[in-house]
């Protein structure tokens, strides 16, 4: 079985790699496509590290170990440490509702929390002003009781928390969807609890799809600009994250510590990269171990 | 890569059932949709429907005049062209790269094609700079374009530079898939019955890619009509020439004008919710959705 799977994997692959296009057409198109990701994808981030290191590596140095690049690094890893665990309870909970059960409107409940991807940076931290701000509708209220939101740090992290909603629930629905309540089922009838059978079902089937959307939702937590340059009011050491900082170094001409945080960021961006592509990997594995077994129990 | 396809959806449409009380045996779902409705009410629902509460504080003539005044326009307008373009360029060179990812072998092809993913991870705001840097007229890329007398940052060009680059890896990541599932036999008996290369694509593969890459498209178009971080740095944002939307917003909320601002963001949202609700009467269809980032 196992050879037969192997062979015919193989005649694919080599009917792919040999395919026949006229070799000019295959070289320009490989050519064409390879100059244009290097223009806008390899120039750009050599151009980061360029940029990083064009002041030494002393200034390097002491450019990301300043008093308010670290404190821009706290409140980026703040936000993150906030925004992905509610997201990540978020996305388990509307899945379990989406995927498991059926009920009046779900196909909307499904569109409305795509929302914060359709709306623009900038207007989904306009909307925490309008709310919190000192002319929105809670305002009065907030300045009454002396609490801070918009121009602090809770206004960055709800901007935060806004822009990356969707990521965890739209990786978890399709593949919840897609792998059916039949072992749920069976741990239920076989009298394991509602908890436990999510823990020790549910979780481990999904694992792959919580970390992809955890990992995209992290990036995008620590990476996002518009919302939270709406919302931060850029007090220097006090309400500015990473992606803001190097905003404020840019514009004071300070090029190579600007370039230097950003560095940071892009490393941060290499990661993720790294990351998404081992789960991918691990994923397929597992699915591609699946699908052998199920062929093996056909025979 | 995950994609919600056709069978996921119809698995969605096919799980509706007309009566409100579940049918499954599972437990759980007063908990879960609970907490779904409320984070969602209170994250989602109560933010956006302040825009339309504080817009409605605008009459009628008011919210007009702004919504279409010439400043305005002229950002729409610029917004429009330069996402439109930069959507188009991504649907050519996005078409080549998801080809040659999957249809061949060269050196570096893995490493090229996690890099493609690059612009989804990458902070926009170092996008920003490190774009405006490459193509200010002493950098990189934009001293040589100037010694052809092309000036990129700073004008219109620029921006549109940067909006290729956040929407570059749409049309791949949607297009990709798809050419992947697609049996290269078929054009190849196409190709032996004596089509050509180019007949053989246009007649076999476009048809197949055709909603896919539609979709690319639009979501790279849909990206940069909000995109803000990795332009505002090389636009120049001189009002009426290279002023796009959200900046325009940006500098009403800078100017504590929230009347304004609301104004010219519920058109803006307006445009980008029916160009969703577009797409996703296609993806009904047979298209599949790639991961956003």
């Amino acid at each position: 079985m196992a050879t037969t799977v192997l062979s015919s994997a193989t005649m694919r692959a080599v009917k792919t790699a040999a395919r026949h296009d006229p070799t000019l057409v295959r070289n320009g198109l490989i050519a064409s496509g390879l100059c244009f990701v290097a223009l806008f994808l390899v120039l750009p981030l050599a151009a980061v590290f360029a940029g990083a290191l064009s002041g030494g590596a002393a200034a390097y140095w002491s450019a990301i170990r300043q008093p308010e690049a670290l404190s821009a690094v706290r409140l980026t890893l703040l936000g993150a440490l906030i925004a992905v665990p509610l997201n990540v309870v978020f996305g388990l909970a509307a899945s379990w509702c989406v995927a498991r059960f059926d009920f009046a409107g779900k196909q909307f409940l499904i569109t409305l929390i795509d929302v914060p991807f359709t709306v623009s940076p900038v207007i989904s931290g306009m909307l925490f002003v309008l709310l919190f701000g000192a002319q929105g509708l809670f305002g009065n209220w907030l300045i009454d009781h002396n609490i801070r939101i918009v121009f602090a740090v809770p206004g960055i992290v709800l901007a935060t928390i806004f822009v990356t909603f969707p990521f965890v629930a739209r990786e978890l629905i399709p593949t919840m969807l897609a792998l059916g309540s039949d072992e749920e089922q069976a741990a239920l009838t076989l009298g394991a609890g509602g908890w436990r059978t999510f823990l020790r079902i549910t979780l481990p089937n999904v694992k792959w799809s919580l970390l992809y959307g955890v990992i995209l939702c992290n990036a995008r937590a620590m990476g996002e600009f518009g919302a939270v340059s709406v919302v931060s009011g850029h007090i220097r050491g006090l309400t500015n994250t990473m992606p803001l900082y190097v905003e404020i170094l840019y514009n004071d001409y300070q090029f190579s510590s600007a370039f230097a945080v950003a560095s940071l960021l892009a490393m941060l961006a290499l990661v993720t990269l790294v990351a998404k592509s081992v789960v991918e990997w691990k994923s397929e594995r597992d699915l591609s171990a699946v699908r052998r077994q199920e062929n093996a129990d056909e025979y | 890569m995950i994609r919600f396809t056709e069978q996921t959806a119809s698995a969605a449409g096919g799980l509706m059932s007309t009566s409100l009380k579940s049918r499954s045996a599972l437990p759980g779902f007063g908990l879960a949709a609970g907490w779904t409705i409320f984070y969602l009410s209170l994250i989602v629902l109560i933010p956006v429907s302040t825009l339309f509460l504080k817009s409605a504080s605008l009459t009628w003539s008011e919210f007009w005049s702004v919504a279409t005044g010439p400043r305005a326009l002229a950002a729409y307008r610029l917004s429009l062209v330069a996402s439109l373009v930069a959507a188009l360029v991504n649907g050519v060179f996005g078409l080549v790269v998801s080809w040659i990812l999957v249809r061949y072998r060269f050196p570096f092809r893995r490493l090229v094609d996690g890099l493609v993913d690059l612009p989804f991870a990458l902070p926009t705001s170092v996008a920003g700079i490190v774009l405006t840097t490459l193509y200010a007229p002493n950098g990189w890329i934009g001293s040589q374009l100037g010694k052809l007398g092309i000036k990129v940052a700073y004008t219109p060009l620029g921006i549109t530079v940067a909006l290729i680059f956040i929407g570059l890896p749409f049309v791949v990541r949607t297009v990709q898939p798809v050419l992947q599932d697609l049996d290269p036999e078929i054009e190849e008996a196409a190709e032996s019955l004596g089509a050509n290369f180019g007949r053989a694509f246009r007649r076999v593969v476009l048809p197949e890619i055709l909603p896919a890459w539609i979709t690319g498209c639009a979501l790279a178009f849909a990206r940069g009509l909000g995109e803000y971080g990795s332009v505002v740095f090389i636009a120049g944002n001189m009002p009426m020439r290279t002023e796009i939307t959200p900046l325009l917003i940006m500098t009403k909320l800078d100017e504590f004008e929230y009347g304004q601002a609301t104004a010219i963001a519920v058109v803006f949202l307006a445009v980008a919710f029916s160009l969703m609700l577009a797409l996703n009467v296609l993806q009904r269809r047979k298209v599949a959705l790639p991961v956003l980032g």
